[in-house]
């Protein structure tokens, strides 16, 4: 092995820590930790990427438009509607695939928003320690005693419906535990010598942030998205579900069950119509299953918090 | 003075403080509405006369402070104010008083949600401690997933497979629980059996998993493996030495579920057709009922953090610790 050393021949500790990380790249480093991974973290990782591909190329595999209206209402299961047509005669099948692109696509969204301001002000938060730490500490305990769901309920009626509403009022009450959880594990990073190192060279508060805590805390906060995902994914259902969230005609799960729940009487006549509103039910199911396996195995690869003993 | 009652005090204290501010949030969903909601609610072709008298009712000629303060009066004396609803543009006003809408709505969301916390609360303690004392057995792994499963569940799809085999298919339970003031009691449990079997499941769930995470943490602890290395029985480990100091997180649990029923009872009384208060707060949002919704928010709010005070308080006088202070 050749010892470390810089073009002049001095030694440089940042040149012996890339021999040892460049002799695995990092994909075969990925591997590795993926081949380990339980058959239900497997099962997860495939099930969120078919939904990815799914929301993705959306157009290319919904055979219809997502409020293409056919003269059919309440059409059966055949070849060419697959899951049968809702009231309006719109095909449900590819209101399913829409659906998964607009669900998805606004739960991502208002989770990666919530994350930016709740990671940045717990960030802030714990570096500063001053009094800004005090108002928004104070702030967000109040914010989290008021039930989430009961919150987002009077801040829509105050608002209006629409989808932009919904995510911004998700994102900052989903901000609020977020917050909490990023300032509790930055408060452990924050003591570290090499904090206090670059705040006396004279670092601004961004450079610390970014380059000194944000690393160190990144395990945590990646096992957190997934939950937070799970979390706002299923708020968001529950919110359209009531009739509040997502709003008509854009297709999204949620209100797809709502609209077809009257099928469910006619079990015992046709199988297939009582199971149409259970479809996108077991959707969002399918999917948040997934991200919990997949979190979960995450979590005990990369940390000691699970309770095993 | 004992040093617990200062902490009780303390924490009582706090309670209240943050119930005050969550009554000043709520109190401010009237001032954020756009200007023109006074049309909004009695509809295009109101009289500016009409609006104007519209918006003296509500007060809102007054200074907020002023306003904050006869609503709190009026809330704690019991009047919550008048619907929105039921106004029109020719100033003749049909609407109804907001406690009226909400008091027979209250005692039915109540009975359901006690009937559910009575089943789920001792059958979630019982998984919890068995899956913790028999854990990595099969037992515990099944119990495990299925949890997991079912927390991941939308409560909407639970209801609907619910609905779907004992209404539809079995034909045991009604689909609709149609229950009122004057059904007997009996009726109303099987009416109102199946909405408290979904909430039961969503919430056994939970409780059973943090259950079972609490007791694991306090049986990895040294005095534990103390008691079973000196030749303790287990059943002597678990009521003389675990069970003390497991008050605490148990009550914690208990409280966090039944603050979370208060949550989850919405979307079922939805599915359910259930005449709760979750119902009528869902139609008065879609509606923006906003007296209506402020009031619902208020009781589901203020259930919330007394129930989470509560258990603070129960922690805080069970655990031994605390009651003998060196």
């Amino acid at each position: 092995m050749n010892t470390p050393t810089t073009p002049n021949g001095g030694y440089s500790a940042a040149n012996e820590v890339t021999l040892v990380k460049a002799r695995r790249s990092v994909l075969q480093n990925v591997w590795r930790t993926l081949k380990t991974a339980p058959p239900t973290a497997w099962f997860g990782m495939i099930v969120i990427c078919l939904y990815l591909i799914v929301a993705l190329f959306a157009p290319l595999f919904a055979p219809h438009g997502q409020s293409q209206v056919f003269p059919m209402a309440y059409a059966p299961w055949s070849d060419e509607f697959l899951l049968g047509t809702d009231a309006l005669g719109r095909d449900v099948f590819s209101r399913l695939i829409y659906g998964a692109r607009n669900t998805i696509g606004i739960a991502v969204a208002t989770t990666l928003l919530a994350f930016f301001i709740g990671g940045s002000l717990g960030l802030m938060a714990a570096i500063s320690r001053n009094w800004l730490d005090q108002v928004l500490s104070r702030f967000v305990d109040v914010l989290m005693a008021i039930p989430s769901l009961i919150f987002a309920l009077m801040l829509l009626s105050i608002f209006g419906s629409s989808a932009t509403n919904l995510i911004f009022i998700i994102a900052v009450l989903d901000a609020t535990r977020v917050f909490r959880l990023t300032r509790a594990v930055a408060l452990n990073v924050v003591v570290m010598d090499y904090v206090e190192a670059a705040k006396l060279r004279g670092e601004g508060l961004m450079w610390i942030m970014r380059r000194e805590i944000l690393p160190n805390i990144m395990p945590p906060l990646v096992a957190e998205f997934g939950l937070r995902f799970c979390f706002v994914f299923l708020t968001i259902a529950a919110l359209s579900f009531l009739g509040v969230g997502i709003q008509p005609p854009t297709a999204d799960w949620g209100s797809m069950v709502r609209e077809n729940a009257g099928l469910i009487q006619f079990a015992e006549y046709d199988l297939t119509a009582a199971l149409t509103p259970m479809i996108p039910a077991a959707a969002i199911a399918l999917l948040t299953v997934a991200v919990n396996f997949v979190v979960d195995w995450f979590l005990h690869q990369t940390s000691g918090l699970h309770d095993e003993h | 003075m004992h040093p617990i009652f200062i902490t009780i005090i303390q924490r009582l204290g706090l309670g209240f403080l943050t119930l005050f501010v969550v009554s000043i949030i709520i109190f401010s969903a009237i001032e954020f509405l756009p200007g023109d909601f006074g049309e909004a609610v009695l509809g295009q072709a109101a009289l500016p006369e009409t609006v104007e008298a519209f918006r003296r009712e509500l007060g809102l000629n007054k200074p907020p402070i002023e306003r904050y303060l006869s609503w709190v009066g009026n809330v704690l004396s019991g009047d919550l104010g008048n619907s929105f609803s039921g106004r029109n543009a020719s100033g003749v006003d049909r609407s109804r008083e907001v406690w009226s809408l909400i008091q027979p709505r209250l005692a039915n969301t109540l009975f359901l949600a006690s009937m559910t916390a009575l089943v789920a609360v001792p059958l979630a303690l019982v998984l919890g401690i068995t899956a913790a004392l028999y854990r990595n057995t099969p037992y515990d792994r099944v119990i495990n997933a299925t949890t997991l499963t079912t927390i991941s569940f939308p409560e909407f799809f639970v209801a609907y497979i619910l609905i779907l085999i004992f209404a539809t298919y079995l034909k045991v339970f009604p689909s609709l629980a149609n229950i009122s003031d004057s059904t007997p009691l009996l009726e109303k449990i099987y009416r109102s059996a199946l909405p408290a079997l979904a909430l039961t499941l969503v919430i056994v769930a939970h409780m059973m998993r943090m259950t079972r995470a609490a007791i694991i943490n306090l049986l990895a602890s040294p005095y534990i493996e103390m008691a079973q290395l000196k030749g303790t029985s287990k059943a002597k480990v678990i009521l003389h030495h675990a069970l003390p100091n497991a008050w605490a997180p148990i009550v914690n649990v208990i409280a966090f579920n039944l603050a979370y029923l208060v949550v989850g009872v919405v979307v079922v009384e939805v599915v359910f057709v259930y005449p709760g208060l979750g119902q009528l707060m869902v139609d008065a949002v879609s509606s923006r009922d906003i007296p209506v919704v402020q009031a619902c928010a208020l009781i589901f709010a203020g259930t919330y953090i007394l129930l989470n005070l509560f258990a603070d308080v129960i922690s805080i006088i069970t655990n031994p610790r605390l009651l003998h202070p060196r």
